[in-house]
Formats: structure tokens, C-alpha cells, sequence
């Protein structure tokens, strides 16, 4: 447990000295309330809800979270520390974790930033604030998997651009896998069981229940079994340059 | 038996770089492992270290297998990895507090730790400064007093001497000296004189393959001039080539 613990606040510490994890959370908390009052017809729809508040987080966080976790095994092997890593004695997954619940930290920093929305609704309102409550939770599982998916791979590429890149197309596809463009292409060209096979994996539309207050335990338990998946990938790939 | 390793081997692609490698040491004992560049010295502390998976061969810490029971394996070991890399935005201090936390060493014990291995390299006031702005021997102190940090019983040193000044140098043979009493110490090196000042015995490695094991001066005895630079300019290859 102090190793775990060693290693979540040396990777804060990291956040807080680099500039990176500023952006981060500076970008997301302007774009997610910008881009709501602005873009997302808050004003228009005269109603007290946040859905396209939430609406955003996905397509947000396909862009931020590589952003965050790119460094994450990439720049120990830029650097060689993970020589150092490798030779302390604890295990790559209880490093892969303390690294994920780092960066998740860094999010839920993020999403706690743009609380002051959640105010301003039900200063203008009546919103569901259950339904937001549960947004804002499944917005965070959300996190862990699009955090998950960048330090893998962070630690397959081990290139930092290269692990951007893939994490930020990968994400693409998982966020968009479920939206019915995707799933009528998919229908269209391959077959309705194309379509049913696709559209569970979608991330943008496992969050859509949430929005309307329906707290859906198997999105939840997909979220983090996606971040569950992505963390022994990159477990094994970490451990994989034992091998040189 | 502290350290222990039979028949390593290790190849990066096609290339060969460790060939049946074998070495045992028991507390006490400081050994030179010699070779020119490229000779597989670093590979096979790698190996010893755990960092990398040998091809062949296998390596005992204590009674501990490093394939199988690593985690226990590494808890004593003491690694200073060639080059000494570190997190350059940290200081001395976050850096050693950091690898003592994450070696169970917390708190007021670990505090303790940390200052006793920082006072034994001598970092001084530079504890406190970013890494990044350490020159190279301050940030080799800094590696080297993560590696003794936990007082383990064997030492895993690359290259200890590396680009320390005249005046650091024989501070870091005096502290290794110093440390050798109890503990079994294994450095690699290409400077004769870090074999002669530190070590009892000395394993010469060339090509990857163990050429040579002995006592400096006997493996010295065995040339007409008595020198050890002639000893190993005999028995390696000038280029360095593996």
C-alpha cells in the first residue's frame, strides 16, 4: 500500500509541476461550459437541464484524457526511469493502477471545477439534480476508461505523439460506436447483427441514460471493466520490456 | 549465498549480448564486474536487478527466485541503473522520500533513511534544488543514495564513478569501502583503477561471456608486467565490439 501510494503522489506531483495537467483541466472546464451556453442551445431550450452539458464529456474527454496520460509510461521510458520503476519491488499492475488513480484525480479535479454550472441551473430552475448527480458519476467511470485506454497506449507505443494519436482514434471509436450514423452504416453495409454487435460498446450512448436520471449499473460496470481491460494492457506491455 | 546467478543469457534481436553468465557473492565481498564497452556488463546487472528477463539462466537473491518471487527478490536490492536516471522536476529530497515510501520506508524510519543515505553521498544543500539543475555527479549521488537508501544487503552498481570529479570519486570509493563490510557488492565498471581501489575480485567480461575471474592482482600476476591494463587489454577486444 505505501508503494501504491509512493507512486499516486509522485504522479501528482508530476500534474502540479508540468504544465500538462493546467491545460487539462482549464481546457475541459472552459470547453464543457462554454461550449454549453454558447454552442449547445442551453438558452434556447428555456429548460433547467444539463443535458448537453454531458452531452460534451465524452467527445471531451476522447481529446483531454490522451493528453493527460500519454506521458504515463512513455516519457519512464524516454527518460529511463522506469528502470528505476521496474526495480522496485512492486508489481507493473500496482504501478499501472497508482498511475490511473492519479489521473483520475486530475478528472474528478476537472468535472468538480465545473460544479458552478449545477448552481447556476438551479439558480435559473428547477432541475433534476438526481439526474445530474448521476451524470456527473458516470461521466467519472467514463474517465477511468478513456484514462485507461491513454496509458495503454502510453505503454504499448511508448512514444509519447504515438500514444496520443492511437488513444485519441481508438477513443474516437468507442465513443462513436453506439450513435445511430455508426450503427445504421454498420446495418447497412454488414447486417443488422453487425449493428447489435457495435452499438453496446458505444460510450457516448452507454452515458445517454444518466442524463435522464436512470442510473444504468451495466453502463457502470462497463466503464470500469473497459478500464480494468486497458490497465492489464498495459500492465503487460510494461512488463514486456523486462523482456528488452 | 547472497547473489547468485547460473548460465544468464540475453539476446536483442540477433544479437547475443549476455552468453552463460554465471556469478555467486556472499556478504563482504565487493566484485568488479570489468569489461570495455558493449561487453554485456549492463545487461547483466540489468538481469541481476530484475529489470530484465534473462533468455536462459536464473538468478537467486537470498533464497529468492528473481522470475518467480521478484517483488521479495528486489526488496533487497540495491540498484544504481547506468546513467543514473531520475525525475528531473523533483528534488533530491521528493525523489529519495519517494523511493523510500515506495520501499515501506515511512515516516519518521523513513525520514531517517533518507537523511543517513544523503549524508553519506554528501548531496548537502543541494537536496532542495530540481534534479534538472544538478550537474552530473550530484544527480549520480542522488541515484546512488536511492540505491543504499533501504540498506540493502547487496549493491547493483553501474558505473558508480561515471562523471564525478577527481575529488567525488574518491569520496564514492570511500563510501563504497565503507559499505562493503556487510554487504555484497557488484560494480561495473571499465575503470581499472575503480577495480583496484574497491574490489577483491574481479569477473572480466568481453563479447558476453565471462573471459576472466579473480583477485585483481592475481589476474595482473599473470602478465609480464604485473599491470592489470595489460591483463584485460589481452583479454578483451580493443573495440569493444560484443
Amino acid at each position: 500500500m505505501n508503494a501504491f501510494l509512493a507512486i499516486y503522489r509522485r504522479e501528482i506531483e508530476g500534474f502540479v509541476q508540468t504544465p500538462a495537467a493546467y491545460i487539462f483541466v482549464a481546457a475541459f472546464a472552459a470547453l464543457a461550459g462554454g461550449l454549453t451556453f454558447q454552442g449547445g442551445g442551453f438558452f434556447e431550450s428555456s429548460s433547467a437541464d444539463l443535458t448537453a452539458f454531458f452531452a460534451l464529456h465524452p467527445w471531451l474527454f476522447v481529446i483531454l484524457a490522451p493528453a493527460l496520460t500519454m506521458k504515463s509510461w512513455a516519457e519512464e521510458v524516454r527518460q529511463g526511469t522506469i528502470e528505476t520503476l521496474l526495480t522496485l519491488p512492486v508489481s507493473v499492475p500496482f504501478i499501472a493502477l497508482a498511475k490511473h488513480c492519479a489521473a483520475w484525480t486530475a478528472i474528478l479535479f476537472a468535472l468538480l471545477l465545473t460544479t458552478p454550472i449545477w448552481f447556476t441551473v438551479n439558480y435559473l430552475g428547477a432541475p433534476d439534480n438526481a439526474a445530474i448527480a448521476a451524470s456527473y458519476g458516470m461521466s467519472f467511470l467514463a474517465a477511468g476508461a478513456y484514462l485507461a485506454l491513454g496509458q495503454a497506449c502510453s505503454a504499448v507505443t511508448g512514444h509519447q505523439a504515438a500514444a496520443f494519436v492511437a488513444a485519441v482514434l481508438i477513443g474516437l471509436g468507442f465513443t462513436a460506436a453506439g450513435a445511430p450514423a455508426i450503427t445504421d452504416a454498420a446495418a447497412r453495409s454488414l447486417g443488422p447483427l453487425a449493428a447489435d454487435l457495435v452499438a453496446p460498446f458505444g460510450f457516448a450512448a452507454r452515458l445517454e441514460p444518466a442524463w435522464r436520471g436512470v442510473l444504468d449499473m451495466g453502463a457502470a460496470l462497463y466503464f470500469l471493466l473497459f478500464a480494468w481491460v486497458a490497465l492489464a494492457i498495459a500492465s503487460l506491455f510494461a512488463s514486456a520490456r523486462r523482456g528488452g | 549465498m547472497l547473489l547468485q546467478a547460473t548460465g544468464l543469457t540475453k539476446s536483442f534481436s540477433a544479437r547475443k549480448a549476455v552468453r552463460n553468465v554465471g556469478l555467486s557473492m556472499e556478504a563482504g565481498e565487493t566484485v568488479a564486474l570489468l569489461g570495455p564497452n558493449g561487453a554485456g556488463k549492463t545487461t547483466t546487472l540489468r538481469m541481476l536487478a530484475g529489470f530484465l528477463e534473462p533468455d536462459e539462466g536464473a538468478v537467486r537473491v537470498l533464497h529468492y527466485d528473481m522470475r518467480r518471487q521478484r517483488v521479495k527478490a528486489q526488496t533487497s536490492v540495491g540498484y544504481l541503473p547506468e546513467g543514473a536516471p531520475l525525475y528531473g522536476e523533483m528534488t533530491p529530497w521528493s525523489y529519495l522520500s519517494f523511493i523510500a515510501d515506495a520501499r515501506g520506508l515511512s515516516g519518521s524510519k523513513g525520514r531517517a533513511a533518507l537523511m543517513r543515505a544523503a549524508n553519506r553521498v554528501g548531496l548537502g544543500a543541494t537536496i532542495y534544488q530540481p534534479i534538472d539543475t544538478l550537474s552530473k555527479g550530484y544527480k549520480r549521488r542522488t541515484a546512488l543514495a536511492a540505491a543504499i537508501l533501504h540498506e540493502p544487503p547487496i549493491l547493483l552498481l553501474d558505473e558508480p564513478t561515471d562523471g564525478l570529479d577527481p575529488n567525488q570519486t574518491v569520496a564514492i570509493r570511500a563510501l563504497i569501502r565503507e559499505l562493503a563490510h556487510d554487504k555484497a557488492i557488484l560494480i561495473s565498471t571499465h575503470n581499472l583503477e575503480d577495480v583496484e581501489t574497491m574490489c577483491r575480485r574481479a569477473i572480466v567480461v568481453d563479447g558476453g561471456q565471462v573471459v576472466a575471474d579473480g583477485e585483481p592482482a592475481e589476474l595482473a600476476a599473470r602478465t609480464p608486467s604485473k599491470k592489470l591494463g595489460d591483463f584485460f587489454r589481452a583479454v578483451t577486444r580493443h573495440d569493444g565490439a560484443a
